[in-house]
């Protein structure tokens, strides 16, 4: 029996045709991310010309026509204002920032001494690093060296009149030196003051119950301008005669009272959100309140709440840009000082001087925010369903 | 035979020292704390008496009847530097109230925007949304205030030089102006219209709910209710003989003339406070549209609901549920942050109240006036959230 004769049989594969040109390549991503419904063109033409109404002048003005050097508000200002930029010139002003850079840092920190700060700038960065590094061991000895260590060495550093180094008394400082400052003895304060108080709260006796909510709702109830004016204002009130409390430290009295409260209600956010039976589970082991809160409690709280722990310390770092209003020259303060500088007033300068300012904070918020969300997926053991 | 648990066997409950008993020693403890905390108070207050009595100063709220002496550059009722304390603290309320409610007007309207826009399907709106986000999240509220004050609104034009901008309005370095409403006798008769339109609208919809419900057929609710709404003010106010007119500000060879103007202060306060809480309302505005389940949409979908009305009958009343709670205390954070003002010397409370204590020194009292305000704004909004979510929580069996 013969087998149909097939009058062809290919012997070789096809080359695979390419895919239709609209489903593949970047006109397909155009028509799927721009152009899907005519509802999605024409706001993506809308803000198409958002941008290009908006970004060449701004590139134009922050980077092409800026005067990036200059010895004197002459390069930023224009011929009319006594400068010798043509008329109707708009640009920033770099060349400020670039001689304000040191003032910025350190503010009227005496220029010899200016080493002192910038070496427990290293010191810092040298510890925090590794701590921030997972893979890196010895963080306990690490955290001892950072928020115990290094607060003290900081403290004589920076303030002086021991060991040969001349005194530096607070007023003098300034620029983001302060808004770290500030900002590091608020977290370190706040963290332990919060979980404190948010135990307090969540305490079965009602008198330390009581006294934990009510400091923690009218803290939370009113500005921190408001806190700042009492721990300046009505702090040396509260004091017997002759007792002083240096500017500078009710400043971070204030802050620190007022991050903890906020502190303390993310924490009890954690506390609340651990089941019973982990606490019970504790108690039947016979630990006492404290050992069931360290060791059972509190880790498991606090890993779950890390989002909004990192929130309160981004909140917190920008907050400290308020004691510039109480009369303190940090970040914010300094730089505004120098708006009034004659040598350099010019109607581009306060704008090239925020500009440089907002920039800074940002850096430092968006890297932190960066970074909880790092940690997050890095503790996130899979509980999450 | 009962046997008492809290006892172990073999151990009398006389041996144990008292001292172990959980309840006493939480006695012992709290006794321990209120005393403390006495002890504290009393030489807290001691220390005050004691410095006041050496700085003589008259504690007690009588000062409030004193004549003020300064001047406010805005305010919403009349003040004269012949006032009294008092009148003043009120006119910082006001103040702080009116950039408090156009502030979160304006934020919530942006933030809804921006929020829906980082959802998009379309990349460049979710982009743009997301720096817009995450720039103004990151930067401190104070810096944005003075990026308008003295940034932006300081460096425009002199009065005589205004920009011009849309609806006869003008723009310097002195504030807005613009067009201001003037009510001839006759005018209240449009607002009363307005209010029965709304009255009338509402019993609407109720109708038109019930109507539903009943037959399953839906009046044209839009049409009817924007047609009231509309149509009603604008026949009263030809009908009344058009009794309210504009002042509109006119260029003048080196000022502006009438309009009201609201000053550079303001404006900049009420800016940085839109902008910078509308990056906050954002994101709890796409937390609250992601939270709701995506079997939500698909069950809607199934049932044969058209996309819009899916996203307004199924999504937006779940989402609604999750958003509010933080929307509020954004509310209230931005109501808190309008005591930056004193930094771009716009008369709020505490601006006003900073005043007072630098000219009487009565610290103690005008921060009590602060604490109160303040508590009283964000303790009511609690009390309305509390009432708010155990409206809308889920119903379960």
């Amino acid at each position: 029996m013969n087998a149909p004769q097939a009058n062809f049989v290919r012997t070789s594969m096809l080359p695979p045709s390419t895919p239709p040109i609209l489903e593949k390549g970047y006109i397909a991503w155009f028509r799927k991310n721009l152009f899907a419904t005519p509802k999605d063109s024409v706001l993506t033409i809308l803000a198409i010309l958002l941008l290009a109404w908006f970004l060449p002048p701004m590139i134009k003005w922050l980077f092409i026509d800026a005067a990036w050097t200059g010895g004197g508000r002459g390069v930023c200002a224009t011929v009319a204002q006594g400068g010798s930029q043509p008329e109707g010139w708009s640009g920033a002003c770099w060349a400020f920032v670039g001689a304000k850079f040191d003032q910025f840092l350190f503010g009227r920190y005496p220029i010899e001494e200016r080493w002192r700060p910038t070496l427990v700038g290293i010191l810092f960065v040298a510890l925090l690093v590794p701590m921030l590094i997972p893979k890196i061991p010895f963080k306990g000895w690490n955290a001892i060296l950072l928020f115990g260590v290094l607060p003290v060495v900081a403290f004589f550093l920076l303030l002086g009149g021991v060991f040969g180094l001349t005194y530096v008394e607070t007023p003098l400082w300034g620029g983001l030196m302060v808004t770290l400052i500030l900002s590091f003895v608020g977290i370190a304060v706040s963290l332990p003051f919060g979980i404190v108080l948010a135990l307090g709260r969540r305490s079965k006796m009602p008198v330390i119950r009581m006294i934990c909510t009510i400091f923690i709702e009218i803290v939370r109830g009113i500005p921190l301008i408001t806190v700042l004016f009492m721990a300046s204002v009505m702090l040396p009130l509260f004091l017997p005669q002759g007792m002083t409390v240096d500017k500078f430290l009710r400043a971070v009295i204030g802050v620190s009272f007022f991050a903890s409260a906020y502190m303390a209600e993310v924490v009890r956010g954690g506390l609340q959100a651990i089941p019973k039976g982990q606490s019970e589970g504790a108690d039947s082991l016979g630990l006492g309140y404290w050992q069931k809160m360290r060791l059972i409690i509190l880790p498991q709280a606090l890993k779950l709440v890390i989002p909004g722990i990192v929130n309160t310390f981004i909140g917190l770092f920008k907050d400290t840009s308020l004691v510039s209003i109480i009369g303190m020259f940090d970040l914010l303060g300094i730089v505004r000082q120098n708006f009034s500088d004659a040598n350099w007033a010019s109607p581009v300068t306060p704008l090239t001087g925020l500009i440089f300012a907002g920039f800074t904070f940002w850096l430092f918020c968006f890297g932190m925010s960066r970074y909880s969300g790092f940690m997050e997926r890095l503790l996130d053991k899979g509980h999450k369903r | 035979m009962t046997i008492d648990a809290t006892i172990p066997p073999g151990r009398d409950k006389s041996t144990g020292s008292v001292l172990n008993d959980p309840k006493v020693r939480g006695y012992i403890y709290q006794g321990l704390t209120l005393l403390l905390l006495v002890v504290f108070v009393y030489w807290v207050t001691d220390n005050t008496i004691e410095n006041l009595k050496r700085a003589n100063i008259a504690s007690g709220y009588g000062f409030l009847n004193g004549r003020a002496g300064f001047d406010v550059g805005q305010s919403l009722v009349a003040f004269t530097s012949d006032s009294t304390y008092g009148r003043a603290l009120v006119v910082g309320f006001f103040n702080t109230i009116l950039v408090a409610v156009t502030g979160i007007i304006t934020a919530t309207i942006i933030g809804f925007l921006i929020g829906i826009g980082r959802l998009s399907k379309n990349w460049l709106i979710a982009k743009l949304s997301m720096i817009y986000v995450e720039v103004f999240r990151n930067i401190p509220p104070l810096l944005v205030i003075f990026f308008w004050y003295s940034g932006v609104l300081a460096v425009l034009p002199q009065p005589r030089e205004s920009m011009a901008l849309p609806l006869n309005m003008y723009i310097n370095n002195r504030g807005l102006a613009f067009p201001r409403p003037v009510f001839d006798s006759g005018a209240q008769f449009t607002f009363y219209a307005l209010i029965i339109a709304i009255i009338a609208s509402i019993a609407f919809v109720r109708y038109a709910n019930k109507k539903q419900l009943a037959t399953g057929k839906r009046p044209p609710v839009l049409w009817i209710v924007l047609g009231m709404l509309i149509g009603l003010p604008v026949i009263t106010f030809l009908a009344t003989g058009m009794p309210i007119s504009f002042d509109v500000p006119i260029a003048g060879k080196f000022n502006l003339t009438g309009g009201s103007v609201v000053g550079p202060e303001f404006l900049s306060l009420f800016l940085a406070l839109s902008f910078y809480t509308a990056a906050f309302i954002a994101e709890i505005v796409r937390a609250g549209i992601r939270g709701v389940g995506h079997g939500q949409t698909e069950a809607a979908h199934a049932l044969g609901i058209r996309p819009g009305l899916t996203t307004r009958l199924v999504v937006v009343p779940q989402a609604m549920r999750i958003i509010i709670p933080p929307l509020t205390s954004q509310y209230l954070n931005l109501t808190k942050n309008s005591s930056l003002a004193i930094a771009v010397g716009y008369a709020d409370l505490v601006a006003v109240g900073g005043t007072i204590l630098n000219q009487t020194g009565q610290a103690v009292e005008v921060v009590s006036i602060w604490i109160v305000v303040y508590l009283t704004l964000s303790l009511s909004t609690s009390l309305f959230m509390n009432w708010f979510n155990a409206k809308m929580a889920l119903v379960e069996r």
